[in-house]
């Protein structure tokens, strides 16, 4: 099936098998890996991504059901070489160890920073419940939600990645 | 040695690359004409293998091959077991099953197709028709007489039997007033979960009879030597790297089959094969660990010292030996005596072999269930006598002034200070209060609990003359024409951050940028030899022979400036981009020296062009981090959900390099051990069904069931290494999981509980409140 669809900001259109899933379609079609698979079953969040701006797990979405979507990965968030604040607040913070969730993490804390910007530790928790992560214990990753949180409220309001690309 | 950067909190040099999607894993790794593998697997717990018919398969569109346990019989060897165990049983394990399964999930024959989509469809056309056999689960039933046997040509289940004895126990038996208290201990069995699954790329070369493999692994240059061995490829033809490795914690401290059987199909087609497990591959086939049933006999005298301890082990080792399985529970014997001077020590350990997966290294692997046998015993005796947890422990702590202390299980202590870190976990947690706290709520019905545990682990694994395959570590700097500093590790972090912690020992003993300096791990083909990444051997072993490395590199550099400048080697430090004299009379530039060595105009006599020297450190004993850990917890009387209200750490692991990375190794251990005592179990039925299959069933601790965790550190410095760092890996799961069952079974001792087996799960906490209320 042909699929039209917008990745980190560029068009591009495919042919694909219509059970491709749309982490394969990203991975393996578009050449971004940095999406990960950790279950295939929607349980450990390492595939998540940005579909229309909403965190997604992209082993249990079909790449069809994302024609004509915007589609962010890790990979479009850094802007113009700058590191988006998240990524930014898990450098600072050792928000990450092995790094295979990590792609994952910063891209559901996307989220939860858009529709909250000031969580607390309590709501950051809540938040990243659907993203496993066996290295570092989560409190390096709640440590740099909260670190992120405060440089985008205090530099930009929180910006929809997507919807800029 | 120079200070500067170490002990600092750096940045990781790791993190660019993996903030941005920009590593790579094994399944990030393309080749051009790469084949895809998918294996099919037993349903059975134990069967005989009637027939594989594969013609489906094959003939399925976009199959390239598919191989059976009997293709490969005699082209492919066993899977590897490097314990060496005096009467060990070794089994032959085959790659791919031949004649008969094992455990459910025990591969049987390899689809190899173009796509992975493809392949695995096919694997659902292989047909194998199994006659199944008696199926043994629980390894006590294991042992007794008439059981089925996992393996019919040996005579029984039992892999091996070591025992280790220590101390006068005639006299101890003898003693007036001794009071003997004994348990049965539990260790569940848990799977290791590492985010990435295994995976493996092997590309064989025919034209230069070459083959490398790319494997998510720990031990890349272990790895090389056991596939050379299995697909009878030459080593000096084999090259094994291991690139991100998304997590491991023992798990991939392992020679599987999968990867043997990728060697043998990217020989036999000429192609290169990728295979990347799933996640219910990686919970059924990927090695478990712990799984132990201890039963502990405590010997004490009315003032709370603890005189003996015996203890009976059962290792449920599965039903088959992978790399290290049956040594796991002697590492439990080793360490049993914990942090207490206790001189009587009696433990026999019995591997069992079972329908399951093998067990194996588990991050901690057999010093977490050691420390959960001593830490409950320490409660168990408190609780007896009706002392203070806290005293009980005081009591039997050896003085700082004993180390290094010789124990009667076989090991030296190298250095500890037990009060120290006692004194100041109570101290962070205000015990006092707590306690009083906890009277306060029992009078209103509410179950608040406090558990400690201060443990001891071994680590900087190890002396060769200890180890199964040798214990040493490679290092090598070499400086670049442009004053670059390039660092070859035979180690093999992979989350653990040494690719800083390293750039920090060589930058600060060269007293250069941080910036300046590159370590490379992970590539056969780039390091010449090595170990590997577990036991926390990392930085202790792996960072002093790099350390040791820079330290000759000086002394050759040092000789050169001395030369130059007309002063003595021994006068001149290495400072902020200078070699020079003390007060910085004389001096040249780091990278004007290494001119000198390397265009080697001017050389002093005997000395060779070029700035490369290696070491391989030979560590003389292991190391013996300890720490102290405290947790709250409050029992939901209703529902019996366990809530951790507050946790405590202090751990102590030598000398630290960089805080923010220890913090981050014991948060992270923390919450594997605190998740094996509430939550984690992984489960067959009866019939040797897993249960526990996905992680919809096998529950891996989120984000919000912790508490913020309040950790701070001792240092104790080891005289083993010279860095005096002792390894931070496994401390937080080894010390937390009996601090959380202590806390909880502290909670209910109103209620007359004296132990509950882990996971402590709502269900069963539940059982026993209403049990407790009932009577």
């Amino acid at each position: 099936m042909k699929i039209r669809m917008n990745v980190n900001g560029n068009w591009r259109e495919d042919d694909v098998e219509p059970r491709t899933l749309l982490v394969h379609y990203l991975r393996d079609v578009a050449g971004l890996t940095g999406t990960h698979v950790g279950c295939e079953t929607s349980i450990c969040g390492a595939c998540t991504v940005l579909l229309n701006q909403e965190a997604v797990k992209s082993c249990t979405v079909f790449a069809v059901q994302a024609n004509g979507a915007q589609v962010t990965t890790i990979e479009g968030l850094a802007r113009e070489g700058k590191l988006h604040p998240l990524q930014q607040s898990f450098w600072e913070e050792h928000g990450l160890q092995c790094g295979f969730c990590t792609p994952g993490m910063i891209l559901v804390a996307h989220q939860l920073l858009c529709r909250n910007p000031h969580p607390t530790q309590e709501e950051i928790r809540k938040g990243l419940e659907g993203n496993l992560c066996r290295c570092t214990g989560y409190q390096h990753i709640v440590k740099a939600v909260q670190s992120a949180a405060s440089k985008m409220s205090a530099t930009e309001p929180v910006r929809a990645v997507a919807a800029a690309g | 040695m120079a200070t500067a950067l170490l002990g600092e909190r750096i940045k990781r040099k790791e993190d660019p690359r993996l903030i941005q999607g920009r590593g790579h894993y094994v399944d990030d790794i393309v080749l051009p004409g790469l084949l895809h593998l998918a294996f099919a697997r037993s349903p059975h717990a134990h069967a005989r293998i009637k027939s594989v018919d594969v013609t489906a398969a094959q003939a399925a569109p976009g199959v390239v091959a598919v191989y059976t346990g009997a293709d490969l019989q005699g082209k492919v060897g066993m899977v590897p077991c490097a314990a060496g165990i005096e009467g060990l049983k070794v089994p032959e394990h085959p790659c791919l099953a031949v004649d008969e399964v094992r455990y459910v999930g025990e591969p049987v024959a390899v689809v190899v197709a173009n796509s992975a989509y493809t392949a695995r469809d096919a694997v659902e056309q292989v047909e194998v028709e199994y006659d199944p056999l008696p199926v043994v689960v629980d390894p006590e039933k294991a042992l007794a007489p008439g059981a089925p046997r996992v393996h019919s040509k040996l005579a029984d289940n039992v892999a091996f039997v070591a025992k280790l004895e220590g101390g006068d126990w005639k006299a101890l038996e003898a003693e007036p007033g001794i009071k003997v208290i004994r348990q049965r201990l539990i260790n569940q069995r848990l799977a290791p979960v590492a985010m990435e699954t295994r995976g493996v790329v092997a590309s064989y070369s025919p034209g230069e009879d070459l083959l490398t493999v790319w494997s998510s692994t720990q031990i890349p240059h272990i790895l090389k030597t056991q596939l050379a061995l299995m697909s009878g490829v030459e080593e000096n033809h084999c090259r094994v790297i291991a690139p991100e490795v998304g997590g491991g914690f023992g798990s991939k401290l392992n020679v599987y089959g999968e990867e043997g059987v990728a060697c043998y199909v990217s020989k036999a087609l000429g192609r290169p094969v990728k295979w990347i497990e799933s996640r219910r591959e990686n919970l059924q086939a990927t090695i478990h660990g712990r799984d132990q049933i201890n039963d502990v006999e405590v010997y004490v005298r009315p003032d709370g010292k603890v005189a003996g301890l015996k203890c009976w082990i059962i290792a449920d080792l599965g039903a088959y030996h992978q790399l290290l399985t049956p040594a796991i529970p002697t590492l439990t014997a080793l360490m049993i005596v914990g942090a207490y001077h206790i001189p009587c020590v009696f433990v026999e350990t019995k591997g069992v072999f079972t329908n399951k997966m093998a067990t194996d290294a588990y991050r901690g692997a057999g010093r977490p269930e050691a420390t959960y046998i001593i830490e409950r015993v320490m409660d168990l005796v408190a609780a007896e006598l009706n002392l203070d947890p806290v005293d009980v422990r005081m009591k039997n702590f050896p003085s700082p002034k004993d180390f290094p202390l010789a124990l009667p299980t076989g090991v030296t202590y190298d250095s500890a200070n037990y009060q120290r870190t006692l004194k100041k976990v109570l101290k962070a947690a205000g015990y006092t209060k707590l306690r009083k706290e906890q009277e306060r709520l029992r009078k209103k019905g509410r179950y608040l609990g406090i558990g400690l545990s201060t443990y001891v682990e071994i680590c900087a694994m190890g002396p060769s003359s200890r180890m199964p395959a040798g214990g040493w570590e490679f290092g090598s700097v070499r400086i670049e024409p442009t004053g670059k500093v390039t660092v070859l590790s035979g180690t093999s972090p992979h989350g653990q951050g040494e690719e800083t912690t390293f750039a920090q020992i060589v930058a600060s003993g060269f007293g250069i940028p941080y910036e300046d300096v590159t370590v490379l791990h992970g590539d056969t083909g780039v390091v010449p030899m090595g170990i590997g990444t577990f036991g926390s051997r990392t930085t202790a072993v792996g960072g002093t022979a790099i350390y040791l490395a820079v330290e000759r590199l000086k002394k050759k550099m040092a000789r050169i400036a001395a030369h130059k400048l007309g002063v003595k080697p021994g006068e001149l430090e290495f400072k902020d981009g200078k070699v020079q004299t003390a007060g910085g009379e004389k001096a040249m530039r780091f990278l004007e020296v290494v001119a000198e060595a390397i265009f080697a105009k001017q050389l002093p006599p005997g000395v060779e062009p070029g700035l490369v020297e290696q070491c391989v450190f030979e560590p003389a004993n292991f190391t013996f981090p300890f720490g102290a850990h405290l947790a709250v917890v409050e029992v939901d009387p209703d529902t019996g959900e366990v809530r951790l209200r507050n946790y405590y750490a202090v751990d102590d692991c030598g000398r630290v390099l960089n805080p923010m990375l220890v913090d981050g190794q014991i948060h992270g251990g923390l919450v594997q051990g605190i998740g094996q005592a509430l939550w984690e179990e992984h489960v067959y039925d009866e019939n040797g069904q897993l249960l526990t299959g996905t992680l919809m069933d096998y529950a891996v601790p989120r984000a919000h069931q912790f508490p913020w965790f309040e950790t701070a550190t001792t240092e104790t410095p080891t005289r083993v290494n010279p860095l005096g760092a002792k390894g931070v890996g496994e401390a937080g799961t080894i010390g937390s999981t009996p601090a959380i069952v202590n806390a909880v079974v502290d909670a209910l001792r109103p209620l007359g509980v004296r132990h509950i087996d882990m996971p402590l799960k709502p269900e069963k906490i539940w059982r026993v409140l209403r049990s407790a209320s009932a009577a």
